[in-house]
This record gives structure tokens, C-alpha cells and sequence, in this order.
């Protein structure tokens, strides 16, 4: 080994362990294979509880009813009990807290979502009854005249 | 007669040599290797979607990005919906504008660059929505083919990304045949669907599913026989999408046709 | 109006999935061209120190100092596309071996370490002479004194320029050299791997990419060494003319004229042969999707026989296959037809990758829709910046910097070399 070709090994061998050091101090700890083996388990383990703590913005109407029973109620005896509080109203997040109001959404092409008759066969979209935008009212809120909690005829304005 | 100048080059040489392959093989152990080959976890969750029930309102769709954090202006989302629309001499016409975020409001198809196509109502044969989202394969490709381990599957079978290790080179979302996948505009990293992992892990559903007005989208685990997704999954004629991939998608569709790429 | 990357240069058209967007753009077409390059230059140079090929032997060194010059400039289109390029590094830290991308820690740098040692081995008896002369020299300027600092780090310690020693060099460069072509090729196979695999995208999966990438590769190689070869040779000739000495040698203008054409003629047919392999797998590859027409091939062959016909036909097999083939096979090869060839045979590379990565991001997931690539020529943003026309600019401007940087350290001309 005196010779003097191996010194280019040496160099590269030198730089391959500066690397394993680094990795010491560069790698997180809990980074290694986890259960789903090397190939789809190789990842830094300490993410997965990041991503469970990861902040709620919905909270579903069960988080609105109690507060707001009267427009719960109200809204639970039409067609229009399958829509979430927070679809129109936006995300509860900590409210009243934070934020202390939510916006409503009072736009046309929010009720055109499903409103906006589209005749598909074979599609649920065809049982819902709507308007042509352009001819029924065209640039009056929809909530004006209909009440969106009860869009029954008894409902409107 | 040994020198003491080659005895301490000779310990140094062999010390530094033994450290290396010890510090290498902690990369790859091939007791975990053997042992990863079981799946001893209860829980895999997988998906729903019932294109029979969709209305193509988008509600999914706003609800994901407000709950997960993904700009309502970008052009990117974690799940989308599509429509389809067969007429009768046989072409298929489908969209998704903004990904259905403000809904379909229109019957003209948006076909791309300023250009729209309007069809009559006697023309349709049959037309659908078909909601989509990241499918948390049981063979991800993404996974496979990240070069650094920033995205990976959860033993109950989730796919997630790892923010602060993903360098952004975007090869998981070239390899994934769904497009499920983007760049992140804010955080400028990969981004997709993450089963909303911070929900369902404290019992709740997933943004989307919550949102559906017209329960066209479910989760669950599937190795739970009680679970109602786990029996519809049995015992109906459900599909999946992109199944000759071999990558095994967990979401699962009822009324899904051979127009649905 | 919230941009999100590729959405800049990309324009969807027909039926298109939400997040799709052109992200693979320019810098990952220079990325592969310039690794050819690299591969290609090796590849030259090894033909000589292996295969003992003596007209290539001028040739050889230059390949070989070439071919370092480029290795860094390999790096820079990625660094460049990365949306988080700091965290490169993480590839050498937690390689996933499952993944084409991490074989890029290992083989670049191996293949980083062959061609410097294989350099070392090569100009040693320079390195040791020169370190040598500048240590016991007296009076050092400042420049002269981090020279000699230079030289001396660069012998590692070794002085021995002895008869035994010079042919142990020389046993160590053959070696390296004959190790060096089979990484070489894994250098640009692996990049042909990292298409090949995606079994997404139904252009680029095949198992043939791999070998087109490497053919073409070793094609553009030896086209940019004849190309600089021929520039430097008429550079010297020309400071020759005027009776200017370079780097202490004196050669007359017949004298380099007569090495060069010999050179050329024999670096032409090595192109040529390298030239029809290419040409035929990227054939055999269209002639077996047509014949076997899967579900992917409407839309492929809208987009191959349609969108980008210009692109592939004309440009790629047209200009840059078909014409410099015929001009290497016309008798009686001159310089200028070279130059001509070289430079059309290095468009077609180009336009391959280009056909390659650019061509399979052009056709939706779907199977039926377009998303058309606009290549940023003015930069507005960091982002058109480094994955536009400038930052291309840069990576291929970046290689002439460095080998004029590497020759003053190794000069490739008038020197005589170990063996």
C-alpha cells in the first residue's frame, strides 16, 4: 500500500466519511424505515403527529347547533337540512372566539351550485329543481326573496 | 519490529474503518427489511365516492382548501370533480372548471382556452360527476419514487408529506398516474390529499365528506367488517380508477363507466 | 392572481386534470443534455486510454478535462429547477434507493471521483514538476505563491515521478478509464431510467429509454468534443500565424492542420456508429407503439404525428439526424462540413430531450387533453428567471467557464502527459 496510486482513494474514502458524519448531525433522529418497510416507510417518523396536530377549521353543525337552535331547527325541516351550516357560512374555526362573525355567503352562484338546472340522466343533479340565471332576477340576491334556512313558498319574503 | 508511528496510523485506519460500515448499515437493516413484509395494522382507511348521488355542487372542493390550508385563488386543489357528458353519436365532453370549486353553474363544457361547448339537453345520453382525490394507494408510486423518504404511507395506510424534507423536485407528481398531486404555491413543496389525517385520527370525518350534502362521498377503515364502506365495498359492484397500474387505489366508486379516465 | 409553478409557461387545452401543469420544463431538458455531454466526453476519451486508439490521443485529454468541466455544471440545472434547492443535499443524507432520482448521489459522485483521479493520474508528472519549480523558486508574487500552494496540494503528497512510478500512472489511467465507461453510461443510463419507469406517463414508459439516452448521449458527446476540439485548433492556428508561442510550445500552422483532420476523420465514424444506434432504438421504440397501438396511442400519436410533428420530425430526425449523417458520409470531409454536422447533430440531441421531456407533459392524464409550453424568453420572476431561456443560457455557458478555468490548473495543450 505505499504506493502512491491509492492516494485519489484515500481523498474520495475521506469525503465519503465527512458525509457519514454530517448525516449524524443533519439527519433528523427519528428518520429511519417504519412499518411499511424502504420503500413506501422511509420518512421521518416525528411528521406523522405533526399532521395530526394540524388545526381544525370545520367543526360540523353539531359545534353550531346548540347556540343557534332556532336556525337549526328551522333548517332541519326542509330539503335544505342536508347542507352543512358552514357551507354557506364559511368555517367555524374557534367562533365565537376566533373569529367572532362569520361571513355569509348571499351570492347567486352560491345557490347556482346546485340551483342551476343541468338535466343530466343518471345524474342526482337532475332531481334538483332550478332557474335560468339570466332570466329569474338576474342580479338580485337570491336571499333577498327566499329564505334560505326555510326555501319553502311558506318561506319566502 | 512494528514502529509506534504505524501502530497509531494502523488503530486510527482500523478504528475509522470499522465506524463506517456501522454508521452505512444504519441505513438499511435487514432484520426491519424481513420484518416489514406483515400488515399488522387494524386500521386502513379508505374512500367512498357514489357518482349516482354527486351533483357536481363543489361543496368538497371549497370546504378542502379552506379546512387544509390551500389558497382559494391558486390553481391547484387537493380534490376536484368532474363532469361527464356523453351525447348520443357517441363523443364524451367532460371538465372540471377550477376544478368544480364554484360548482358547475353552466351546461356549456368548458373546453380550455377561452373556447365553450353548449349541449342541448336531447342530445345527452347520460352524464355524471365524478369526484376525485388522492387515493392513498396500497402500491403508491409516489412514494416509490421519492429520491429523499419526504413522502411516505402511514402504517394505517395514509400518504403523506414530510414539509420539511421535501426538496421539491416534483418526481412524485410526475409518477402519479391520478394527478392527485401539486406544488404547494405557499409552502413550495408537494401537497395532496391527506384524508384529512388530522381529523380522522380523532374519530371526525374528512372536510369533504362532511361537506357533501348529498353523502356522495364516505370514509372509513376497511378492515373493519362493521364499517359501512367496508360492506358496501364487499358486497356491491363498486370500481376503482387507473387499475391496470397495479398501484391498488383505496378509493372506491359506485357507478363508475368506462368514459372515467 | 396567485401563480402556481408551471403555470406561467403552461396553456391547457380540452380535458385536463386541475393540478397539471408543464412542471418539468427547460432545465430538466438541460439536465440529461448536459450528463450526455459528460458521459459522451468520458466515452471519447477512454477509447483512447482503453482501447489504445492513437490518432485520438490529442483528443483524449481534452475530452477528459472537458469532461470535469462539465460535471458541476450537471448539478446546476437541478439546483435551479428545485422548488427547495438548499435541501438538495438531503439525497446524499437519506437516499430512498427505490427512487431513480438518489441513485444521482451516488453515481455523480463516483463518477466525479474517476474522471478528477483519472485527471490527476494523467497530468501528475505536471502537477509534480510544476509544484516542484514553483517551491524552490525564491522570490513568489502572490499569485505565484498560491500557485505553488496549488500545485503542492495537488501532487497529495507524492513526488515521485520515477520510470516505475510514471507506468504505475499509466496501468491506474487504463483502469480508471475502462471503470470510467461503464459508470459513464450508467451516469446517463440511470437519467434515461428516471423517464423509462414512470409507468404515468404513457410516452415515457418504455425500457428502451434508458439505452436511447445513453446512445444519444455518447453522440453528443463526441460531437461537443469535435466541436471545441476544432475551435481550439483554429484558435491556435490563429496565434500561431502571428508567431505567438502558446503555453511554451511553438507548432506551425501545417503542422496543426495535419493533426487535425486526421483526428476529426477518425472521432467522425465513432459518431456515425453511436448516430445509428441512436436512431434506430428511437425507431424500433414508434414502430412498436404504432404496431401495438394500446390505449395511450390516440393520443400519442396526436401528439407525435400531430402537435409535435415539426418538432420531432423535421427538427430532431430530420435537421438533426438525417442531414449530418449524410453529411459525415459524403467522401472527402472537410472542416467546415463538421462544424456543420457537429452543430446540427447537437441540435438533434437536444431537440430529443426536449421531444423526450417536454412531449410527455403534453398530452393530459386524461388521454384527452393538451397543455401547450411556452418557454419564458423575458424573465418577470425569479421563477421565468431560472426555468426560462436565461437560466438555460447560464447552465450552457457555465461549462466554457470552467474548462477555461481547469486549463490553466491542467493545460490541455503542449503538455507532456505521463504517458
Amino acid at each position: 500500500m505505499k504506493s502512491h496510486i491509492w492516494r485519489p482513494l484515500y481523498v474520495v474514502l475521506g469525503i465519503v466519511v465527512l458525509i457519514l458524519v454530517a448525516r449524524q448531525f443533519l439527519v433528523p433522529r427519528s428518520f429511519g424505515m417504519h412499518e411499511r418497510g424502504y420503500m413506501y416507510g422511509w420518512y421521518r417518523e416525528a411528521n406523522v403527529e405533526e399532521w395530526k396536530k394540524y388545526p381544525m377549521s370545520y367543526r360540523s353543525e353539531e359545534y353550531c347547533k346548540d347556540c343557534h337552535n332556532d336556525k337549526y331547527t328551522m333548517i332541519m325541516q326542509t330539503p335544505h337540512a342536508i347542507i352543512q351550516c358552514e357551507n354557506c357560512h364559511g368555517p367555524a374555526k374557534e367562533h365565537p372566539s376566533d373569529p367572532p362573525k362569520l361571513e355569509i355567503n348571499r351570492t347567486r352562484e352560491q345557490c347556482l351550485r346546485c340551483h342551476f338546472p343541468l338535466p343530466y340522466p343518471s345524474s342526482g343533479r337532475a332531481n334538483i329543481r332550478g332557474i335560468d340565471p339570466e332570466k329569474h332576477n338576474p342580479g338580485i340576491e337570491c336571499a333577498m326573496c327566499h329564505n334560505p334556512h326555510k326555501p319553502t313558498l311558506e318561506g319566502m319574503k | 519490529m512494528i514502529t509506534r508511528r504505524d501502530f497509531i496510523l494502523n488503530t486510527v485506519k482500523g478504528v475509522a474503518g470499522l465506524a463506517l460500515p456501522l454508521t452505512a448499515f444504519e441505513i438499511l437493516s435487514p432484520n426491519k427489511l424481513l420484518a416489514a413484509k406483515g400488515d399488522s395494522s387494524k386500521v386502513r382507511w379508505a374512500f367512498l365516492v357514489d357518482t349516482f348521488k354527486c351533483v357536481g355542487c363543489g361543496f368538497c372542493v371549497k370546504a378542502c382548501k379552506l379546512e387544509n390550508g390551500v389558497p382559494l385563488d391558486a390553481n391547484v386543489t387537493r380534490t376536484w370533480v368532474e363532469r361527464y357528458v356523453l351525447v348520443k353519436d357517441g363523443r364524451v365532453f367532460a371538465d372540471n372548471p377550477k376544478g368544480a370549486l364554484n360548482g358547475f353553474t353552466t351546461s356549456k363544457i368548458d373546453l380550455g382556452v377561452g373556447n365553450f361547448h353548449d349541449i342541448k339537453k336531447e342530445d345527452i345520453e347520460k352524464a355524471f360527476f365524478v369526484p376525485k382525490l388522492c387515493n392513498h394507494c396500497e402500491n403508491p408510486p409516489c412514494v416509490q419514487v421519492c429520491p429523499v423518504g419526504a413522502t411516505y404511507q402511514t402504517p394505517d395506510g395514509v400518504v403523506l408529506v414530510d414539509r420539511t424534507w421535501c426538496i421539491g423536485c416534483g418526481y412524485c407528481i410526475m409518477a402519479c398516474p391520478y394527478g392527485v398531486r401539486f406544488f404547494h404555491p405557499v409552502y413550495k413543496v408537494a401537497d395532496k390529499c391527506t384524508f384529512c389525517y388530522h381529523r380522522i385520527t380523532k374519530g371526525l370525518k374528512t372536510a369533504c365528506v362532511q361537506a357533501c350534502p348529498f353523502g356522495a362521498r364516505m370514509i372509513g377503515n376497511i378492515r373493519d367488517p362493521n364499517d359501512p364502506i367496508s360492506k358496501i365495498i364487499r358486497t356491491e359492484r363498486v370500481g376503482v380508477l387507473k387499475d391496470e397500474y397495479g398501484t391498488r387505489p383505496q378509493v372506491y366508486y359506485r357507478g363508475i363507466t368506462r368514459e372515467v379516465i | 392572481m396567485m401563480y402556481v409553478h408551471g403555470e406561467e409557461w403552461t396553456i391547457k387545452e380540452l380535458f385536463v386534470t386541475p393540478n397539471e401543469y408543464i412542471y418539468w420544463s427547460i432545465q430538466i431538458v438541460m439536465y440529461p443534455f448536459m450528463t450526455g455531454l459528460v458521459a459522451g466526453a468520458f466515452v471519447l476519451s477512454s477509447l483512447y486510454h482503453v482501447f489504445g486508439i492513437k490518432q485520438l490521443k490529442e483528443i483524449a485529454r481534452f475530452a477528459l478535462v472537458f469532461s470535469l468541466a462539465l460535471l458541476p455544471v450537471a448539478m446546476m440545472p437541478l439546483q435551479l429547477h428545485l422548488q427547495q434547492p438548499q435541501r438538495g443535499i438531503e439525497v446524499f443524507l437519506t437516499p430512498h434507493f427505490t427512487s431513480a432520482i438518489a441513485a444521482f448521489g451516488i453515481v455523480f459522485s463516483a463518477y466525479g471521483a474517476i474522471v478528477a483521479s483519472e485527471i490527476w493520474f494523467v497530468y501528475r508528472k505536471y502537477i509534480v514538476e510544476t509544484a516542484m519549480a514553483l517551491r524552490s523558486k525564491p522570490d513568489k508574487s502572490s499569485g505565484e505563491k498560491i500557485q505553488s500552494l496549488l500545485y503542492n496540494v495537488l501532487t497529495l503528497g507524492s513526488y515521485d515521478i520515477s520510470e516505475n512510478a510514471l507506468h504505475q500512472d499509466e496501468k491506474a489511467v487504463k483502469i480508471l478509464a475502462g471503470v470510467g465507461i461503464p459508470v459513464a453510461c450508467f451516469l446517463h443510463g440511470y437519467a434515461g431510467f428516471i423517464f423509462g419507469s414512470v409507468k404515468a406517463n404513457a410516452l415515457w414508459m418504455t425500457p428502451l429509454m434508458p439505452v436511447i439516452f445513453i446512445m444519444s448521449a455518447v453522440v453528443s458527446g463526441i460531437a461537443l468534443c469535435m466541436l471545441t476540439y476544432i475551435v481550439v485548433m483554429e484558435i491556435r492556428k490563429i496565434l500561431a500565424a502571428r508567431k505567438k508561442t502558446t503555453y511554451g510550445t511553438y507548432q506551425s500552422t501545417d503542422e496543426i492542420k495535419g493533426i487535425e483532420i486526421n483526428v476529426i476523420k477518425m472521432t467522425a465514424k465513432y459518431l456515425l456508429f453511436f448516430l445509428i444506434f441512436a436512431i434506430s432504438l428511437e425507431l424500433l421504440d414508434l414502430i412498436f407503439r404504432g404496431y401495438t397501438a394500446v390505449k395511450t396511442w390516440d393520443i400519442l400519436r396526436s401528439i407525435i404525428y400531430g402537435k409535435d410533428f415539426l418538432d420531432i420530425f423535421v427538427f430532431q430526425y430530420g435537421i438533426g439526424n438525417l442531414v449530418p449523417f449524410i453529411l459525415f458520409l459524403i467522401p472527402g470531409l472537410t472542416i467546415r462540413r463538421t462544424v456543420i454536422g457537429v452543430l446540427l447533430v447537437l441540435f438533434g440531441v437536444f431537440m430529443m430531450r426536449w421531444n423526450v421531456v417536454i412531449g410527455g407533459q403534453s398530452f393530459s392524464l386524461t388521454f384527452a387533453g393538451f397543455m401547450h409550453y411556452h418557454l419564458p424568453i423575458i424573465p418577470t420572476n425569479l421563477e421565468t428567471f431560472k426555468e426560462g431561456l436565461m437560466g438555460a443560457v447560464m447552465v450552457i455557458i457555465t461549462p466554457f467557464v470552467l474548462f477555461w478555468i481547469l486549463n490553466k490548473i491542467f493545460p490541455v495543450f503542449g503538455v507532456e502527459e505521463s504517458h
